[in-house]
């Protein structure tokens, strides 16, 4: 842990010398520095021994000495051209960009610094000049003159601080007219590193614990049923009306997987007793798997291997289980993988079918190929056909905003599902400015493994652009809520609200779902998900 | 405050507020693109915003003579930025300063013509006390950031705590003062 560091005020003389001209230096020549609540912690010797990657050893981001495998150098360079011939968006990012700015201004990172090399373009430069030095002429040659230098440990540690300062948010690319995309280029930069044994901790642990538990907090198959179990308990209390989940039932229709953060932590875990109460209402056939028990993949932040490891069990389930198709809770991440990864690593899933609504009859078409379809997708289409019944009004005591998960907004496109169920289940909802919404939505600040404790201060400052958009919201309408549908923003936001819009409090879209939902035979509500008095209808309030 | 003084600088508001931007501005890394002036959407550029706003309101509060206290929105929220950007403690709170060498520089003609240097005495000490407030903002903030740790760590284990019945070993009233500013 670290010590708590008060802040010690300046005396007047060291306020009167206070320089206020930074040098002016060129990127190149502007060391890297290693500041506490600024990085994360370097990555465990045992996760790295758990999951078999090079160079497992004790060391701190903060020592000189970083303890690299000797060789590491040749190590690098090898992994950058075995990537330029195996992925050739990497080669194009790498000779394409013209420099016209487009991106510069664009990063949560870089808006919240003013640091320049938060500028998407600058970060993609800080591989693409060691590319150019190795893998071009112009760079061999004119060495700095065309942008190009040597790799060295300088290097090294930049690439570290810089790419685990990037949340592959892609925010970038959606204003690059050429489509580059700096998320690809970080996860590259990523795999690289991790190499030579350089990843975070928040990242390893979390894959370790996924490799040898089938969910990123380690949670063993009685303690995930204990857990759901007890969920059960605090919905009976409320509802009147005992849910009865299964667990690795074989032969079910449906195998749902969510993200673990959905089953520990709060506010996660009231998400998960929305989709708990909207299946039983339903009747619907479908299962828990106590071994595909994580829907998140932080393998996707270390390597492409990785990530193809750990998503192989949800198809393996799939199949053992024998179900006919699969639904995904709300999570960010999880998305981008399911839709874009999952089919090409671990597919064709030919033992399963076509997801079609049992109670709607709808055919998911959109996820023919993967068969996995997004939870807001499936109830969408409920309400869409007058399925459930719902009363908004137990939401009145709220006022709703929706954050876009980066993921699922530009990944995937799922732009429109997720605010139908809101306004469906809330009577009072307010977007955000347009140009802080959908496509162009601000990141958290701690995507792609970075939502450790021990960066919180640049957590805080990455998350500031968004959070800036929804004071504005909180101050204009009295918004009071932040939905969203991703398990990183329902751990990180309570922070960043707590620091820049405290009054505002975070969940899923399926909490309030839930909330509002009408169960056949319940009795009258009084409280909410969390326990609390529901306002205006007869609480002890 | 003094008169004459007072007229002297709001007359002059608009070049001081741009040189005292500018002068923050400064304290930020090279930026050779001047994103923070140029771009004036204030949700492309919250911090840029957040530099109007503060700058306007305390030099607002300086020349109204208003009572100075800790609560002064545009001060905690200009502070609250700078808390998290990477600065020491010295560099954050600097911008209240930069205004005594803005002020200076832009009225000097005028303050030696008008022989007001009394006034520009009283009015930089205003300027102190302003800095005091702002310490202990500055000092809050920090401070929290420790807090959201533990808060955040709690939120995590919330379930493993309450299946262990061990909620009420952690401290009870932090968790409910939370989930009420969750639900109001
Ligand atoms: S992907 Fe997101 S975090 Fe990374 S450089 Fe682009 S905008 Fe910044
Ligand atoms: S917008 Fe695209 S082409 Fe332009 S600088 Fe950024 S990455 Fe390069």
């Amino acid at each position: 842990m670290a010590k708590v560091e008060k802040a010690k005020l300046p005396k007047p003389e060291e306020i009167s010398n206070i320089d206020y001209h930074p040098p002016a230096t060129d990127w190149m020549d502007t060391p890297t520095e290693f500041k506490p609540g600024t990085y994360c912690w370097g990555a465990k010797e045992k996760d790295l021994l758990t999951l078999g990657l090079p160079n497992p050893r004790q060391w701190s981001p903060a020592d000189e000495d970083w303890k690299l495998p000797e060789g590491w150098e040749t190590t690098i360079l090898d992994g950058i051209a075995e990537r330029l011939a195996k992925y050739r968006s990497f080669k194009i990012f790498m000779d394409i960009c013209v420099r016209c700015g487009a991106c510069a201004d664009k990063c949560h990172f870089y808006i919240a610094s003013g640091d320049p090399k938060n500028m998407p373009v600058l970060r993609a430069e800080l591989i693409r000049s060691v590319y150019k030095k190795y893998f071009t002429k112009s760079g061999k040659f004119l060495g700095r003159l065309a942008g190009a230098r040597e790799l060295d440990e300088k290097v090294l540690k930049e690439w570290w601080s810089y790419f685990f300062q990037c949340t592959e948010c892609r925010r970038c690319s959606v204003f690059c007219p050429y489509g580059i995309d700096q998320a690809e280029v970080t996860i590259i930069g990523r795999e690289l590193l991790n190499l030579v044994g350089l990843n975070i901790d928040w990242i390893a642990g979390p894959v370790a614990n996924c490799y040898m538990k089938g969910n990123h907090l380690g949670i063993e198959p009685h303690a995930f049923k204990g857990n759901i179990e007890s969920m059960c308990d605090d919905i009976e209390d409320m509802t009147g009306i005992r849910v009865n989940p299964t667990f690795n039932r074989k032969g079910a229709e449906i195998l749902f997987v969510t993200p673990s953060g959905d089953y520990l932590g709060e506010p996660g875990i009231y998400t998960c007793m929305g989709y708990l109460m909207l299946f039983h209402e339903l009747g619907l056939d479908y299962t828990w798997s106590t071994y595909a028990s994580e829907g998140g993949n932080f393998g996707f932040f270390t390597s492409n291997d990785m990530a193809k490891r750990l998503n192989s069990k949800i198809y393996a389930e799939a199949k053992r289980l024998g179900v006919k198709w699969i639904i995904g809770g709300e999570c960010g991440h999880m998305w981008r993988v399911m839709n874009q990864y999952m089919d090409t690593w671990n597919g064709p899933a030919d033992f399963l079918e076509v997801p079609v609504s049992p109670i709607t009859g709808t055919r998911f078409e959109n996820a023919k190929s993967t068969k996995m379809i997004h939870i807001t997708e499936f109830t969408a289409d409920l309400i869409k056909h007058n399925k459930i019944k719902l009363d908004p009004s137990r939401n009145d005591h709220l006022k709703v905003t929706y954050h876009d998960s980066c993921n699922p907004s530009r990944g995937m496109g799922l732009l429109e599902e997720p605010r139908y169920v809101l306004k469906a289940a809330c009577n009072n909802f307010y977007e955000m400015p347009e140009n802080t919404i959908r496509e162009k939505t601000f990141c958290c600040g701690s995507g792609s493994g970075l939502n450790a404790s021990e960066n919180m201060e640049q957590r805080m400052r990455g998350g500031f652009p968004r959070a800036n958009a929804v004071k504005y919201v909180q101050e204009k309408h009295g918004v009071n809520m932040l939905a969203n549908i991703c398990a990183v923003d329902r751990a990180a936001f309570p922070a960043l609200m707590d620091y820049w819009c405290p009054g505002v409090g975070v969940a899923g879209t399926h909490e309030l779902l839930a909330n509002a939902l009408v169960m056949k035979g319940e009795i009258p509500r009084v409280i909410d998900l969390r326990g609390e008095d529901l306002p205006g209808k007869g609480g002890n309030e | 405050m003094d008169t004459k003084l007072k007229d002297l600088i709001e007359e002059k508001r608009s070049v001081i507020l741009e040189r005292w931007f500018d002068a923050i501005v400064e304290t930020y890394p090279l930026d050779t693109t001047g994103f923070f002036k140029k771009q004036k959407d204030r949700f492309a550029n919250p911090v840029g915003h957040a530099i109007v706003q503060g700058t306007e309101g305390i030099l607002e509060v300086l020349i109204s003579g208003k009572e100075l206290n800790e609560d002064l929105p545009f001060l905690n929220d200009f502070i609250k930025v700078r808390a998290v950007q990477d600065f020491t403690p010295a560099k954050a709170m600097d911008f209240i300063f930069l205004l005594k060498k803005v002020v200076r520089e832009v009225l000097e003609k005028e303050i030696r013509q008008n022989q007001i240097y009394d006034a520009l005495l009283s009015f930089e000490s205003k300027i102190d006390d302003l800095a005091l407030f702002a310490f202990d903002i500055y000092v809050k903030c920090r401070e929290q950031i420790y807090e959201l740790k533990t808060d955040e760590l709690k939120r995590m284990t919330y379930t493993l705590l309450k299946k262990a019945n061990l909620m009420y070993e952690i401290p009870a009233e932090e968790f409910e003062v939370n989930d009420q500013k969750c639900n109001t």
